[in-house]
């Protein structure tokens, strides 16, 4: 009698161990950030790319439109791949992209604009990457979309055509 | 003349470790509790990737603003979520990692209790 119920519990303790590594097998153990977030955007003030006029955020997303911050570097390659969906965006529709530039050298930064283009109202600059904190990135590039002062979807990663579709019929 | 040239110099160098030493303590101790997101298995206080440093800016900023320690984990739980903090809340997930432990010991406790307490009377 005593033998049978050791017996049963410890098959019992053998499948609830089971299912929880069994539950476990699913979860990543990378950082996975959640997507769609409404969240009010951070308050800072940091200088411009190529001035050195301090602006607020205030002053920056003022409009009742959707912007696009956009995080990137030019030492950073995916944001080679992304940027001419970027030239598109800001040139055939009614968005406004910001760049924040992330730990970049301002030649570097000019030079890269100058070979690719600019799609860029303004530029923000973060020379020692606590801004992007602010904004709870981790990484470059990575891209906010706003409205109303509210962060309504975050792209990690560059810019696809997939996100270019999804953007495009979230500011139709 | 030396001598006390030299006596100033050890002065002024341990003077200023002093000086620092508190705060780098609490920044050190903060920075121990944070997963480096982008780092498996590192804190950010044994990180040296880009992130890991702008995070050790902004908590050394936000030690300087006054903020103390529960707020500043509080708002990178608000920017990155749970994730960040090494030390995870009790909570609808957590709570069989808090409970197996304590469980395991009251289990211990009464084996140990059957076999030789009673055993012994």
């Amino acid at each position: 009698m005593k033998n049978k119920i050791l017996n049963i519990s410890l098959v019992l303790l053998f499948i609830f161990i089971f299912l929880i590594f069994y539950r476990g097998l699913n979860n990543t153990n990378i950082y996975t950030p959640s997507k769609i977030i409404d969240k009010n955007i951070p308050t800072f003030s940091t200088t411009l790319l190529n001035s050195n006029i301090e602006i607020s955020s205030e002053e920056i997303f003022v409009d009742e439109r959707y912007y696009l911050m956009n995080i990137w570097a030019s030492w950073c390659v995916p944001c080679r791949d992304e940027h001419p969906i970027l030239l598109n965006l800001s040139r055939n529709y009614n968005i406004e992209i910001i760049g924040l530039n992330y730990k970049d050298r301002k030649e570097n930064a000019n030079l890269f604009l100058k070979k690719l283009g600019n799609p860029y109202k303004k530029i923000l600059l973060d020379e020692n990457g606590t801004e992007a904190i602010k904004w709870g990135a981790y990484g470059v590039p990575e891209s906010f979309l706003i409205y109303k002062n509210r962060i309504i979807k975050k792209f990690i990663g560059p810019i696809n055509l997939e996100l270019f579709n999804d953007i495009k019929k979230i500011i139709k | 003349m030396k001598f006390l040239k030299l006596l100033s110099i050890f002065f002024f160098i341990f003077s200023f470790e002093i000086l620092n030493a508190q705060d780098n303590d609490l920044e050190n101790k903060i920075t121990k509790n944070l997963r480096c997101l982008v780092c498996q298995g590192q804190s950010v206080y044994d990180s040296d990737s880009e992130f890991a440093n702008s995070l050790k800016l902004v908590i050394k900023q936000k030690l300087n603003e006054g903020l103390n320690e529960k707020q500043i984990y509080n708002f990178l739980k608000d920017k990155y979520g749970e994730w960040i903090l090494y030390d995870p809340k009790f909570g609808k997930n957590t709570y069989f990692l808090w409970l197996l432990p304590l469980f395991l010991f009251v289990i211990g406790g009464a084996i140990v209790f059957k076999r030789f307490i009673i055993k012994k009377n």
